[in-house]
């Protein structure tokens, strides 16, 4: 039931990736340069653009993969992965501010919150499938908004506000926009070579089955459900990361990181990106937040304009740019 | 005098009334979306973004052209109720040789913009619109004071969800959808048109949202925002019920309202969560739902 | 993000022309708030109104300087704020930012104001931690707070002998706060607090909340709520006759825009506490009037006019200074007493706290009403001296 024509269309995209030339890592090789591309652009960035934005779309990008994880590669849509996002946020902004944890401490503290909270959810989660799935975890989403709004240690609508950036390991003073930007340039790119590692391993490929057949994987002896499993925890826990590092940049962890909204972002994102390709939903993300950003003068239309495209990328354009830019140059992206 | 667990038992009526109350809505809304899953498989996020069309277009019909509530509760939901026609045609149609959960993503999509067009025009204080003149007040019931309006909502709302089972379970017309449901192909064979029966059952589940709207614009404050966390709340109740049966979405939205009424009574700070705990617990005993089929 | 306005090059030739510059300044006020919210109508467009009506009378382009207004909707949220106000210190030239509602947003743009020593003049929020434990040098809270707003409408329903308390409380950091500062007021007023509950954050059925109220035997319903929540608590309660039963409802946080989207059938006899009706005298009526020309008809909120009092104020210490270095123009508001048609005379302490009197209303009937924005009659005057939280109890680092 959960097989389309354009997921195995996809699929069949994806196939000549193990036949491509490969590179350094077993990546092939214009992967490496699209790597190669995205750290350049990283390392010259900041003394072009504004840092705080900048890092704003590389939270996102993370956030975004780590979702695609799920989505395009499971093949199960969470429509509540600000759960993860933001409980993660409140967390490690709690423990900046409160604890006084160096930063890295407390971005672990954050991304391990998530993975618990994943752990829990996606138990009760992968017994449904398709859209009860989704509904299922829409739902959860909106108990940990409940609890975020009412939890004394969230402020409730305040948030947490005017979380210390610290030093890192206690010696690097990530007071500075600059400084603070190679953190999360490292955090990032470390997220998103730990996703294409797992796409590409093993684990990646019986993934990949079952999202296509699970009823033959299945057949084929393998527990699906721990699978399901495991990629529902990975995913929250890089979304966790993601927020966790959110709240440092912006130094806030507040209801917006959990509401509805947020998870709904992260899945246009993805869906304008590319869903199931490995570089679709960083462009997904730099779209949509630096849509965001310049239209903000416009209000409700920014909230029109998403919908626009999420009505025009499911019906017309469902490969999503970097889905259709890779069967033009014939190399699944 | 006996008291329960500390509170008079008037008390306890007079929450219990109120919790169906609420759960007139969930039956509603939940009903329109079984209706619609049943035959096109998908799920409606824009429900939420009709019913508050539905509150809309009654105030719209009162300001605009001075329609007053009782023609609104008729009209709302027909127009409402076209448009979705509307949007099943040149929209959702398009999508049901793909996976469901493109429909559920077109109708993310199609809220946010519904929203953001309502959240435009109106802003999002809300619109004040009266309780119609012969509903005002209320009667004393001994143990609580009722207004009359929301005696009626509950009454009415009751009648058209058992209307709707009526219609479904009962009726030739019924059959033809249940039918549909099962095997369309072969539905189809016996020279009924199944694409507009899918239009007409998309067209009718969105009236019944708007319906449900109409009802709440008196009560709740008419604002775009009216829908989007209801919607939420009735997804939960949704996979508390299953959506297998028509009936069992009726008595899961009523049953759940009275829980969280109780809940507001006991443990008034989590009122807001008792409907999701409640699904992760049936997820545990009961995946299916408590009406569902098995998958 | 920015609406720029046609205000450079109107100031800029009005000063060609008049010839009389002095030393030439430049001043850019960002109008940060709400434009699509709950709160937009109370702060929203009409802030960016009032600003400007501000900058024209106090004839800023004679007087040499330049004056830029941008605006920018933060949707109520902290992050939004903090990312445009960033943005606009940090790359768009902004030197003070006024308005702000919502107390998350204030309080995310108070701190980032200190961090990039700028001014912000806030009208829009409530929360008086703003002038207590995050009170910053560079801020002044104009319009109103919470504990002005407790007390003076928690004291004044005392002492008309409504002396037990239900309150309905938003179950978040905020409606907790309003709650506890009522409290405390209600007690030492010699009244009693018979109940509370705590509703979900944001709801919107609060029939059942109310039935407690109802059943509680109290005098009076405190709402320690906000926006939406109070309308349509306010809405419900007059739908179960709680008023005609004699209870009396207290708005903590209610707004002229709220009395105006409730209609007066609804809201009349509610009692709350402003800093500001257009109806008061000559003064605010003459302004309110050229202020409703400019905007729809709409009348002036407290809010509204407090951003006009704040920007007024901003620009005469810019005039006095010489200058917009933000120590020395914060040094010199504080030290200047302040003066305007809206609020009268008041003055600035060393916390950031504006003072001036406060006002308790009652909400007219429909047939007191003479007519569309005749909601209010006044029932009593908070003198500023008691309007406000004492300097020494709200713990701001500043005045230790």
């Amino acid at each position: 039931m959960m097989a389309a024509e354009t997921r195995n269309a996809r699929t069949e995209v994806a196939a000549p990736a193990l036949t491509a030339p490969a590179g350094a890592m077993g990546m092939p090789r214009h992967h490496l340069l699209i790597f190669v591309g995205l750290l350049a652009l990283g390392l010259i960035g900041p003394f072009v653009l504004y840092p705080v934005f900048l890092m704003k779309v590389m939270c996102f990008a993370l956030f975004a993969c780590a979702f695609n994880l799920l989505l395009g590669y499971g093949g199960l849509l969470s429509f509540g992965h600000a759960a993860y996002f933001g409980s993660a946020s409140y967390v490690s902004a709690y423990a900046a501010k409160a604890w006084g944890l160096t930063p890295e401490l407390a971005i672990l503290l954050g991304t391990a919150t998530a993975a618990v909270l994943g752990l829990v959810f996606g138990a009760l989660a992968i017994r449904r499938q398709g859209i009860y799935f989704a509904m299922v975890t829409l739902a959860f989403a909106q108990m940990v908004y409940f609890f975020s709004v009412q939890a004394p240690f969230t402020g409730g609508e305040d948030g947490i506000q005017s979380v210390p950036r610290g030093h890192l390991f206690g010696l690097i003073d990530l007071g500075p926009d600059r400084s603070l930007y190679f953190l999360v340039l490292a955090i990032t790119f470390f997220g998103l070579l730990l996703i294409y590692r797992i796409i590409h391993s093993p684990f990646g490929q019986v993934l990949k089955a079952i999202r296509d057949n699970e009823p033959r994987s299945v057949s084929l002896g393998y527990r699906t459900n721990q699978y399901k499993l495991a990629v529902f925890v990975l995913s929250a826990t890089l979304a966790g990361l993601a927020g966790a590092t959110k709240a440092l940049v912006f130094q806030l962890a507040s209801l917006t990181d959990v509401y509805w909204t947020m998870s709904g972002e992260v899945v246009l994102m993805t869906l304008l990106g590319g869903m199931g390709t490995v570089f679709g939903p960083i462009v997904g993300a730099a779209v949509v937040v630096g849509m965001q950003n310049y239209l903000a003068t416009l209000g409700a239309w920014v909230t029109i304009i998403q919908g626009v495209i999420f009505v025009v990328s499911v019906l017309l354009f469902r490969e999503g740019i970097i889905g259709v830019l890779g069967r033009w140059l014939k190399k699944p992206l | 005098m006996f008291e329960l667990l500390g509170i008079p038992p008037q008390a306890l009526f007079g929450q219990l009334l109120l919790g169906l109350i609420n759960g007139s809505f969930y039956a509603l809304l939940s009903l329109g979306l079984a209706v619609i899953f049943g035959l096109l498989n998908i799920i409606n996020f824009t429900h939420g973004a009709q019913y508050m069309m539905g509150a809309f277009v009654a105030w719209m019909l009162l300001n605009y052209l001075g329609i007053n509530y009782w023609a609104a509760l008729v009209l709302a939901p027909v127009i409402v109720g076209i448009t979705g026609v509307i949007i099943e045609r040149l929209l959702i149609s398009r999508l049901y040789h793909l996976d469901h959960l493109y429909g559920l993503l077109l109708t993310f999509g199609l809220a946010l913009v519904i929203q953001g067009l309502f959240r435009n025009e109106y802003g999002i204080s809300g619109l004040p619109y009266q309780i119609p003149p012969q509903l005002s007040g209320g009667m004393n019931l001994g143990f609580m004071f009722l207004p009359n309006y929301r005696g009626w909502v509950v009454a009415v709302s009751l009648v058209v969800c058992l209307a709707t089972w009526f219609v479904i379970e009962k009726t030739r017309l019924g059959a033809y959808l249940r039918a549909a449901t099962e095997n369309p192909t072969l539905v189809g064979a016996f020279g009924i048109n199944v694409p507009r029966l899918i239009t007409l059952t998309y067209g009718f589940g969105v009236a019944l949202a708007a319906f449900a709207g109409v009802l709440a614009a008196p009560i709740y404050s008419v604002n775009p925002n009216m829908g989007a966390d209801l919607i939420i709340v009735v997804f939960a109740v949704v996979v508390i019920g299953g959506m297998g049966s028509i009936l069992g979405s009726i008595i899961t939205g009523f049953g759940l309202g009275l829980i969280e009424g109780l809940t507001r009574v006991f443990y008034p700070e989590g009122s807001a969560v008792v409907i999701f705990v409640i699904m992760a617990i049936v997820l545990l005993v009961k995946p299916a739902g408590l009406f569902g089929r098995a998958a | 993000m920015t609406r720029i306005r046609n205000f450079t090059l109107a100031a800029v030739a009005a000063t060609l022309l008049s010839g009389t510059a002095l030393a030439e300044t430049s001043v850019k006020i960002g109008v940060l708030n709400d434009r699509s919210g709950v709160y937009a109508d109370l702060s929203g467009e009409g802030s960016v109104v009032a600003a400007q009506m501000a900058v024209e009378d106090f004839n800023a382009a004679e007087k040499g300087i330049t004056v830029e207004i941008v605006s920018a909707d933060h949707q109520n949220k902290p992050d939004v704020a903090s990312t445009i106000a960033r943005q606009w210190y940090d790359q768009d030239g902004v030197d003070v930012i006024v308005d702000v509602p919502t107390s998350s947003a204030a309080l995310a743009v108070n701190d980032i104001t200190r961090e990039k020593n700028k001014v912000f003049i806030n009208s829009g929020a409530g929360t008086a931690d703003l002038t207590g434990p995050q009170c910053s040098p560079n801020t002044v809270h104009w319009t109103y707070d919470t504990w002005a707003l407790a007390h003076g409408t928690g004291s004044a329903m005392v002492e008309a002998g409504h002396k037990k308390w239900f309150f309905l409380t938003a179950d978040y950091a905020f409606g907790q706060a309003l709650e506890r500062d009522t409290t405390a007021v209600v007690e030492a007023a010699g009244g009693e607090v018979v109940g509370t509950v705590r509703h979900p954050f944001p709801g919107s059925d609060f029939s059942s909340f109310l039935l407690q109220a109802q059943s509680s035997g109290a005098d009076v319903i405190g709402l320690a709520n906000a926006g939406g929540d109070t309308i349509n608590s306010i809405k419900q309660a007059s739908e179960f006759g709680i008023t005609q039963g004699g209870q009396a409802i207290a708005g903590l946080l209610v707004f002229l825009t709220d009395i105006h989207a409730l209609g007066l059938e609804t809201a009349q006899g509610l009692v709350l506490t402003e800093s500001f009706y257009w109806d008061q005298n000559d003064g605010t009526r003459e302004w309110s009037k050229r202020f409703a020309e400019k905007h729809d008809g709409d009348m002036p909120t407290m809010v509204q006019a407090g951003v006009y009092a704040g920007v007024l104020h901003y620009l005469k210490a810019v005039e006095a200074t010489g200058g917009k270095d933000p120590t020395a123009v914060m040094a010199k508001m504080k030290e200047m007493p302040t003066e305007d048609e809206l609020f009268g005379q008041g003055t600035i302490r060393e916390d950031g706290r504006k003072i001036h009197d406060m006002y308790l209303f009652r909400v007219k009937t429909p047939d007191q009403s003479q007519g569309p924005w005749d909601y209010y009659e006044q029932v009593a005057t908070i003198p500023a001296d008691q309007a406000f939280r004492p300097l020494n109890e709200g713990n701001c680092p500043l005045v230790q």
